[in-house]
């Protein structure tokens, strides 16, 4: 089976604002996920600036190509659950 | 010390970045916004209601621009005037922690009980070991009288079913000098002559009660209504904080308004070589043994905690202080501003006459938020004196003792070991050390457990913090051992 990979935004933005603590994911995630995700440090991809509203919505991860807009950790984790429901 | 997924932090980053915005964008017109925006009435309530939230927040607030909450005499002073006060400052706020009255959930005290998990078994290890004669067995189960209890723990050791609990007050339980306890109404305060600004309580509180006043926005008033020059002076600790490089990094802090940008790690340099001298000289006068000076937190401990420490503690400077002195030789006038991981350098800062302000990474990373910077896209800029490995590898457990070890030579034998974390434990062992000496000559003491890398100001995971320091220590050369020492 192919690997989740959870891209996780390190630009200022959001590592400042979260991202950094959703990369916890690298050394103690949940076990039913653990071997199932490869995280991906990913450099700023620009969407704190598509957003035109003040405080953009970053932490930005994508859990393959789905985004997830103020992502904490909680939210990747229900995310990739989701993901690995629909393929087993 | 930072906990991954800990709401309260997440939500005191967010006031921060508020707060540099609304200072950027109109110098806090709009600053009263600010609580609202983080609740607003149809979103998500952490408190009873979205209203003490926001309360809550304001508090918070006021602490982000530098207010003791308990300075307020009048609960209608708006954060926009607490704002203009900040920028009528002209020395940087006293450090002090303190809690937020309404935001402490005044924790029961803490304490033991026996849960239903109680068998009643024939043993009684509980009631037999317990040295106040505190337990009895209440219908078939045993129970503890809170009267006679000394919360010594003993039930909680013996019973065989794990049948005792303890229900801590987790800034009681963080705090390693005593320094916070209940009032009459179970709130909590904070004892500002013990208290040693390591800023344990204010990670460990689950209801983010405990705020310090933060210098941030006298810096971003420095730099941005000021002609003066404003120089950043990164702690070694910033390696990996940013997950940049620090040569973008320092590209970023000029983009904001920063003069210039020096390592502290080149201090660490000094702080390593002349620590080194010190050991050996004390070695051969005859002392048992030497603990390290750098740690500010642990410092101020020595001093007004463990007094049978003190004359074992290096005179050694800090790697601040080398690095100020250096920085206003060159500068006299120029504005130096530590930026670190760490609560107690503000207190440490007060007592040095070079330093003028203490940021934490948070607070810098708020501040390149709120400005739009991304560190990545900034030039990046080469420091004009580069640090070794010895200075560089500081902020991680060992890494001092590491440093030091490395210089000190062959005419003395160091045998180091390192005290990882400033626990209750940790100094009663060192209060052993002081009286009876031990096995090791050369104590590290570090207030946070994994070193300076875990400090409450720190942005990044500490495990990957260390990682990155530990890269950057190895890219450096090393210094070599001083042909004077030898």
């Amino acid at each position: 089976m192919n690997k989740i990979k959870i891209r996780i935004c390190v630009g200022t933005s959001c590592f400042v604002m979260g991202s950094a603590q959703i990369q916890s994911l690298e050394f103690n995630a949940p076990a039913d996920i653990a071997d199932h995700i490869e995280i991906v440090e990913e450099r700023c991809m620009g969407l704190c600036r598509e957003i035109a509203v003040k405080h953009n919505h970053g932490p930005f991860v994508f859990v393959d190509d789905e985004l997830i807009e103020s992502a904490t950790y909680e939210k990747v984790v229900a995310k990739i659950r989701e993901k690995l429901k629909k393929i087993s | 010390m930072l906990i991954p997924k800990n709401n309260a932090n997440l939500m005191r980053t967010k006031i921060l970045v508020r707060l540099a915005s609304s200072y950027l964008e109109n110098k806090f017109a709009e600053a009263d916004r600010i609580p609202l925006e983080l609740r607003p009435k149809d979103g998500e309530v952490s408190r009873c209601c979205v209203y003490k939230d926001r309360a809550v927040l304001k508090y918070r607030c006021m602490a982000g621009l530098g207010h003791c909450p308990d300075e307020e005499t009048d609960e209608l002073t708006t954060l926009k005037e607490y704002g203009q006060k900040a920028l009528e400052r002209r020395a940087a706020p006293k450090n002090k922690l303190s809690v937020i009255d309404i935001a402490c959930s005044a924790c029961i005290k803490s304490q033991y009980v026996i849960t239903n998990v109680c068998r009643g078994c024939f043993a009684q290890p509980c009631r037999l070991n317990c040295p106040k004669e505190a337990i009895s067995i209440v219908n078939g189960q045993a129970h503890i009288d809170p009267s006679k209890c000394v919360n010594c723990g003993k039930c909680y050791e013996v019973c065989p079913y794990h049948s005792v609990v303890k229900i801590p007050v987790p800034c009681e339980e963080a705090c390693p000098v005593g320094a916070i306890s209940k009032d009459e109404f179970g709130k909590e305060h904070i004892d500002a002559e013990k208290c040693i600004s390591c800023g344990r309580c204010l990670a460990s509180c689950p209801f983010g009660a405990v705020v310090e006043r933060s210098q941030m926005i006298d810096v971003m008033r420095e730099i941005k209504e000021t002609d003066k020059k404003v120089v950043a002076m990164l702690a070694p600790a910033v390696a990996g904080q940013f997950s940049s490089s620090l040569e973008h990094l320092a590209g970023a802090l000029k983009a904001f308004g920063f003069a210039d940008v020096v390592e502290v790690a080149v201090g660490a340099d000094i702080t390593t070589q002349k620590e080194a001298a010190e050991f050996v000289e004390r070695m051969e006068a005859g002392k048992p043994f030497m603990t390290t000076s750098c740690c500010p937190a642990y410092y101020r401990a020595a001093q007004i905690h463990i007094p049978e420490i003190r004359p074992f503690v290096s005179d050694t400077k800090t790697p601040m202080y080398y690095t100020a002195e250096l920085l206003k030789q060159e500068h006299p006038d120029c504005v130096a501003v530590f930026i670190g991981p760490c609560l107690a350098k503000r207190a440490e800062a007060e007592y040095d006459p070079h330093v003028d302000y203490v940021l934490t990474f948070e607070e810098l990373g708020a501040m390149l938020v709120a400005a739009g910077i991304n560190v990545d896209d900034c030039p990046e800029v080469s420091f004009a004196q580069v640090s070794h490995a010895q200075g560089r590898q500081f902020p991680i457990s060992g890494g001092v003792a590491g440093a030091v070890a490395s210089l000190v030579g062959s005419k003395v034998d160091i045998r180091p070991e390192k005290i990882d974390g400033l626990t209750k434990d940790n100094i009663k062992l060192l209060k052993r050390y002081a009286l009876k000496g031990g096995e090791n000559n050369m104590l590290e003491v570090m207030c946070c457990e994994g070193g300076c890398v875990s400090g409450p100001g720190c942005i990044a995971l500490s495990k990957k913090a260390a990682r990155a320091v530990e890269a950057y220590a190895q890219s450096g050369d090393s210094l070599t051992v001083d042909k004077k020492a030898e």
